[in-house]
């Protein structure tokens, strides 16, 4: 399905500064919350929120703005190389369920701001998660860029970025600034 | 016959490698490999040429065709394509920078008897980041590497990750 995902009303959003490498919250995992508790409503609309006006940025984990949960946001849909999409959401303690189909694509991260890089991702994805609010599970069944990018946010849930995973020594590329739309942009 | 192993460096700027490259076509040489990349704003040319005379000669062929830049040319013994001693893996390692990062984590390898074959490092802001491409031997223990990477990325206060590398054919 192509669609929006999210069916909750969230709190208004703030935008939040997003940290950087070499930040040890990024390198170290996130854990479960209650997706019921009133802070994770407000973390998720913070999210979507820092997100929208961060450019080129397709998606933002928790610990990129400095917190330790797992939760992320995702919205693909302006993105060129999106196929299918589900709009814009949050899911909070996410899991893959079903993976397949890897491709080599380019990546960037907010929080790798001078760097992007080949990654090889699983191009049909299932992931498993809760909606922040209700605590009702979402299946996201998706392919293509959505998936790569929620594979991108999983791997920060999980303290990883994706430098941890690039195809070879040659597989890193120098970016100069973080250009709207540019190569890949994941968050 | 024996090839030359070519080394040229400097500030960059355009027409280098048509220089040099011309300079080599001209006496005839055949590159047979080469690495060329910027380093921090000096352009680094690495190059195993055949056949195109002796070091002296190709040195002063070179020295007026980029005299801004440092060229040395020597005589090496030609070497086959090394048979692979062991499986591929990838290590990526980063982290704040600090002195070290490289000499620690490349003396770990090689205590396991990791060949490199490859070997990237940059510098962005304060991240430092290392990507290794390196041959394990099929008696390396990877799991204990694997411990003994992440012990000696934490002294050093940076990121470890070693995994297989990928290696289709299709």
């Amino acid at each position: 399905m192509t669609g929006p995902l999210l069916a909750v009303d969230l709190p208004a959003g703030r935008v939040l500064p997003v940290v950087a490498a070499p930040d040890p919250v990024l390198s170290t995992p996130c854990v479960d919350v209650d997706p019921r508790d009133p802070s994770v409503a407000q973390l998720a609309a913070d999210l979507l929120a820092t997100q929208r006006v961060s450019p080129g940025c397709v998606g933002l984990a928790a610990n990129q703005v400095g917190v330790g949960w797992r939760m992320f946001s995702v919205d693909v849909s302006a993105h060129p190389k999106a196929r299918t999409h589900h709009g814009a959401y949050v899911l909070v303690n996410p899991q893959v369920q079903e993976a397949s189909r890897n491709e080599r694509g380019r990546e960037g991260c907010m929080s790798v701001p001078d760097f992007t890089g080949d990654v090889k991702r699983a191009t049909r994805l299932v992931v498993r998660g809760l909606e922040p609010v209700t605590g009702r599970e979402l299946i996201v069944a998706t392919d293509a860029f959505e998936a790569r990018c929620l594979q991108h946010e999983l791997d920060h849930l999980s303290g990883l970025l994706f430098l941890d995973r690039v195809a070879g020594a040659h597989a890193i590329y120098p970016r100069q600034t973080y250009q709207e739309g540019g190569p890949g942009s994941v968050g | 016959m024996p090839q030359l192993a070519v080394t040229v460096l400097g500030h960059d700027r355009p027409g280098i490698i048509a220089a040099v490259t011309g300079a080599l076509a001209g006496l005839g040489g055949n590159l047979e490999d080469s690495s060329m990349t910027r380093l921090r704003g000096h352009f680094a040319m690495t190059l195993i040429v055949a056949g195109s005379g002796t070091a002296a000669e190709v040195e002063a062929a070179l020295a007026p065709a980029v005299p801004d830049l440092l060229v040395s040319v020597r005589e090496v013994p030609e070497e086959g394509e090394p048979e692979a001693v062991g499986s591929p893996y990838l290590l990526t390692v980063h982290g704040a920078d600090r002195p070290g990062i490289v000499s620690a984590v490349t003396s770990v390898l090689a205590d396991a008897g990791g060949n490199v074959t490859d070997l990237t490092t940059r510098l962005a802001g304060r991240l430092y980041l290392l990507v290794v491409e390196v041959e394990l031997p099929a008696s390396c223990d990877v799991e204990a590497l694997t411990g003994r990477l992440a012990a000696t990325a934490r002294d050093l206060g940076v990121e470890a990750s070693l995994r297989p590398a990928e290696a289709d054919v299709l």
